[in-house]
């Protein structure tokens, strides 16, 4: 069985390649960067949530002095299209426009003003006259396909809506084996539902965009995006340019977490400089970002499950609604995950999933770490331990009766894939019941603890979960190598570092190849002239498939300089071995590869040792993430302290190991305010309430409970050196896991996060009377 | 126009500000690419600075409340090529990942090191507890701190 220990670089602790400018923080990212003229783009955003504009007079913003360009819906053409940030042929609706007659939530752009300073550009967007007639506006997911519901989406040209006349933007259905036949002969049926709200990926570096023309008036998009060959093939769609006169450079990015996939404002920057031929920066306000950005979809899950005496489950049925808010970006894929993740944890011979992505005049949901996995997750592992809590069996002994196994195929993933079809995906590395085990050890289940004081309860919870690595024939990655004279590697990737560490896994991985330390790979990412092509970071495909990517370039790159070093030394090729910089025969006799280097561009038969690398994956393998949580909750006011969380994680082999430590660290993180405090709350007519960190409350460093992370390695036969993802699955296991606790802890089961002492009480309460 | 003078970091910087100008805009417009904007709402702590020895969020600070004061940002904890101690921990433990508000952590951190009698884990939290981190969960950046005061 291979493993880390066979290798030199790949497994080890290894600093981060970026760790020491970051550190001194000097000016690595997209706002980083001085102009002498630069001018500040302002957006006016509406104040209604449905609303057509009748007028709009832009005059007076247009006087005033230091303006220098002002837009509106009737100065760009009409290119219906998906701001999602997905491959092409996109699988969201074409359903947005530039700027819009029409808006359709709180936050939705009206216009947009360019002025020498954002302090005017602000002025000037106050100057603007609009006259709204207002519609009425559509809150509620489940009455928006309902008959005389408004039409959010009424425009003649948009395309790719499931149907518009009803608000529903996509619907899905897949099924195999007979649930309803599963459901006459059921020991026992158990039905409930789940809900899940708005929540926001909260980057703390904002959306930021620099685009100005360059001196051969080409189109320059400098911006903080997690897709930069996206961003240059959508904007030169709406901007009707050739994909030839843009160029898209992403620097380093402060966070991304799919809010960074969509294309937010590079579009509307990139109108700007052609309409003024001046360098424009578009910052997006720490309120834009929560409420006009995009957030993880609120969904509404309704299970039904047949379970046999033994505790074998029979037969699942899952339906989901899921709101999409105000555009259908990511609303199909996003429901897709839901239901392909729930569906990929239990072998559950007859299933049922129905799905329905509906508009409403709310805030627009998009990609978010997890991509649907953390709603379905929430919802599968609640049900799970209350079907367990029932017949009463042990939560863990429920889930490994029931669990799939190395091996196994999931036919789930040939009815319903992300990226349309696929085979059915075979587990080929699993190291889940390990994870279960060695969390089970480390949070002492089975063997309660005591309340810290009185007046409290203690409970544990378990929730586990899966991710895929990649969209399966989707993703695609490319870089190229090229050898210098001191034996360094220049690394071209299009994968995109969005603050993941991927940089560093991709310089690990072809240092490992190439034998050579990481010092001598300098790798750069990206830009759209320059790397080669990668679909982006997204869906946890950056290790997997671009790192795959890396692997074929080096692999090429080591074949040709051991053809020069063969030449050099006389010998047939399959003589030779690299190590440490080097080439050696058998004999001892050895060339260094600066020598090496020196003579393939300067002595004989001279070439460019180089390669481009490039893959695409039929599989994606599962990775795995066994979250435990322990809890206190008071017993009279529902108040939950969240006293320790176990994180256990197969990610086949860790390229870097402390990085993926952090991602679990982060994703945990990320998964205990979805679980307890992060959420939207928006008055009666549809105005966001919380517009900063005030109130948007994310994890700070003080409200940490003690964490503990545990790797478990598994070698993934497909993977680069036996990787599989990491970035998202640990996210969707907290709030399950908490809420399993909790119900463990006082028998409140709540079914909707976050998890808030008043619900808890309210199902105390009820539970008293 | 005011007229202003600032240590910034050690090097004396005379201007003429517009007043409502920010610390934050002032520095960044001086070429100090550290300190980052986050939330221009004194939140998420991304800014922070370092103005006669005290944090401050330079978002909501104005240029003037510095006037003929010290300003101080992470530019100043190490002089090329050698890093600091406390940032080659951050480096050892894996403690940075996007970066974003690495420079506001090593300052704070660096702050209370210098002025905790005796640090503790619950102190050194509260005094980081104004930055704001999405990504590490703060895991890697405390033990990267503690190590740093085990160490002295």
């Amino acid at each position: 069985m291979i493993s880390s220990k066979d290798f030199r670089v790949v497994g080890k602790v290894t600093p981060r390649v970026d760790a020491e400018k970051l550190s001194r923080g000097k000016g690595a990212f997209s706002d980083d960067i001085e102009f002498r003229e630069l001018l500040h783009l302002k957006v006016l955003r509406s104040p209604h949530a449905h609303a057509r504009i009748t007028s709009i007079d832009t005059s007076k913003a247009k006087a005033l002095a230091g303006v220098h360009a002002v837009l509106t819906h009737e100065d760009l053409p009409r290119i219906p299209h998906t701001t999602a940030g997905q491959g092409w042929p996109e699988p969201s609706p074409y359903d947005t426009v530039i700027l819009d007659n029409k808006v359709r939530f709180v936050g939705d752009r009206v216009a947009a003003v360019a002025a020498e300073t954002s302090e005017i550009a602000e002025k000037a967007c106050s100057l603007i006259e609009v006259d709204y007639e207002t519609l009425e506006a559509l809150f509620d997911p489940e009455k928006a396909s309902k008959p005389g519901a408004i039409i959010i989406h009424d425009e003649e040209d948009s395309s790719g809506i499931f149907d518009k006349s009803s608000n529903i933007a996509s619907k899905l259905e897949a099924t195999y084996g007979d649930v309803e036949e599963a459901f006459k002969d059921a020991y026992k049926i158990f039905e409930e539902h789940y809900e899940v709200g708005y929540v926001q990926q909260a980057s703390i570096e904002p959306h930021i965009c620099i685009t100005w023309l360059d001196e051969d008036d080409r189109l320059v998009i400098r911006t903080t995006t997690q897709v930069p060959f996206h961003v240059r093939r959508i904007v030169a769609n709406v901007l009707q340019l050739p994909v030839k006169k843009i160029r898209v450079m992403k620097p380093r990015v402060g966070g991304g977490f799919g809010g960074k996939q969509e294309i937010l404002n590079e579009e509307l920057c990139g109108a700007f400089t052609m309409a003024t031929g001046k360098a424009v920066r578009y910052w997006m306000t720490r309120e834009e970002e929560l409420h006009a950005a995009r957030t993880r979809h609120p969904q509404k899950l309704f299970f039904k499950t047949a379970v046999s005496k033994e505790g074998k489950i029979l037969a699942m049925e899952v339906r989901v609604i899921e709101n999409t808010g105000a555009y259908g970006t990511h609303g199909h894929t996003v429901m897709t995950v839901t239901g392909n993740k729930i569906f990929s944890m239990y072998n559950i011979p007859n299933i049922k999933f129905v799905g329905e992505a509906v508009y409403t005049n709310l805030p627009v949901a998009g990609a978010f770490r997890g991509y649907g996995t953390p709603q379905g997750i929430f919802a599968l592992e609640s049900h799970i331990d209350e079907i367990a809590d029932k017949l009463g069996i042990d939560q863990i002994e429920f889930r490994l009766n029931n669990l799939y196994k190395e091996g196994d195929s999931l036919p789930i993933t040939s009815k319903m894939a992300e990226g349309g079809g696929a085979d059915a995906q075979v587990i080929r590395s699993s190291g889940l019941e390990e994870c279960i085990r060695r969390g089970a050890k480390a949070i002492g289940w089975g063997s309660p603890k005591e309340p810290t004081a009185v007046g409290r309860s203690r409970g544990i919870g378990i929730a586990i979960n899966t991710q895929g690595s990649g969209i399966p024939n989707v993703d695609m990655a490319a870089s190229s190598i090229k050898m210098n004279e001191d034996g360094s590697f220049n690394l071209l990737c299009g994968a995109t570092d969005i603050g993941t560490g991927s940089d560093t896994a991709l310089a690990q991985i072809a240092a490992e190849a190439l034998c050579v330390p990481v010092d001598d790979i300098l790798i750069y990412s990206s830009d759209t002239d320059m790397t080669p092509f990668d679909t982006g970071a997204y869906a946890s495909s950056t290790t997997y498939i671009s790192g795959a990517a890396v692997l074929v370039a080096a692999k090429k790159v080591k074949s040709q300089i051991l053809d020069v070093a063969a030449e050099m030394l006389e010998v047939e090729k399959e003589h030779l071995i690299c190590s440490d910089s080097k080439v050696s025969t058998q004999e001892g006799k050895i060339v260094t590869y600066e020598q090496i280097c020196l003579y393939s561009l300067y002595q004989r038969n001279q070439f460019q040792i180089m390669a481009v690398g490039s893959t695409v994956s039929s599989e994606s393998p599962p990775p795995y993430s066994v979250v435990f949580a322990d809890v206190e909750v008071d017993d009279d006011t529902g108040q939950i302290r969240l006293l320790k969380l176990v994180a256990a994680v197969d990610c086949g082999v860790a390229v870097n190991p402390h990085m993926a430590e952090g991602q679990v660290e982060g994703a945990i993180t990320q998964g205990m305010g979805y679980a307890l405090s992060e959420f939207m709350p928006f008055d009666k007519n549809g105005a966001p309430l919380f517009k900063t960190f005030r109130d948007y409350n994310i994890f700070r460093s003080s409200d940490m409970p003690e964490i503990e992370i545990i790797l478990v390695e598994t070698y993934e036969p497909t993977g680069p050196y036996g990787a599989k993802a990491v970035a998202e699955v640990p996210i969707s296991g907290p709030a399950p896991a908490i809420a399993n606790a909790v119900s463990n802890a006082v028998g409140a089961r709540v079914r909707s996060l976050p998890i808030t002492p008043e619900k808890v009480w309210k199902e105390l309460k009820n539970n008293n009377n | 126009m005011k007229s202003i003078t600032i240590s910034v970091n050690d090097k004396k910087i005379h201007a003429e500000i517009p007043a409502p100008q920010t610390l934050l805009d002032f520095l960044r417009s001086n070429g100090i690419m550290s300190v980052k904007r986050g939330c221009e709402s004194g939140e998420c702590g991304s800014c922070a600075v370092l103005v006669d020895d005290e944090p401050r969020a330079s978002c909501i600070t104005l240029t003037l409340q510095a006037d003929g004061k010290e300003v101080k940002t992470v530019d100043a904890l190490s002089t090329r090529p050698d890093l600091s101690e406390l940032q080659k921990r951050f480096i050892e433990v894996g403690a940075i990942q996007c970066g974003y508000c690495t420079p506001a952590l090593l300052l704070l951190a660096d702050h209370y090191l210098n002025n905790a009698l005796s640090p503790s884990e619950k102190e050194l939290r509260e005094a980081i507890s104004g930055v704001l981190c999405r990504c590490t969960g703060y895991l890697k950046p405390v033990e990267a701190i503690k190590k740093e005061f085990k160490a002295n």
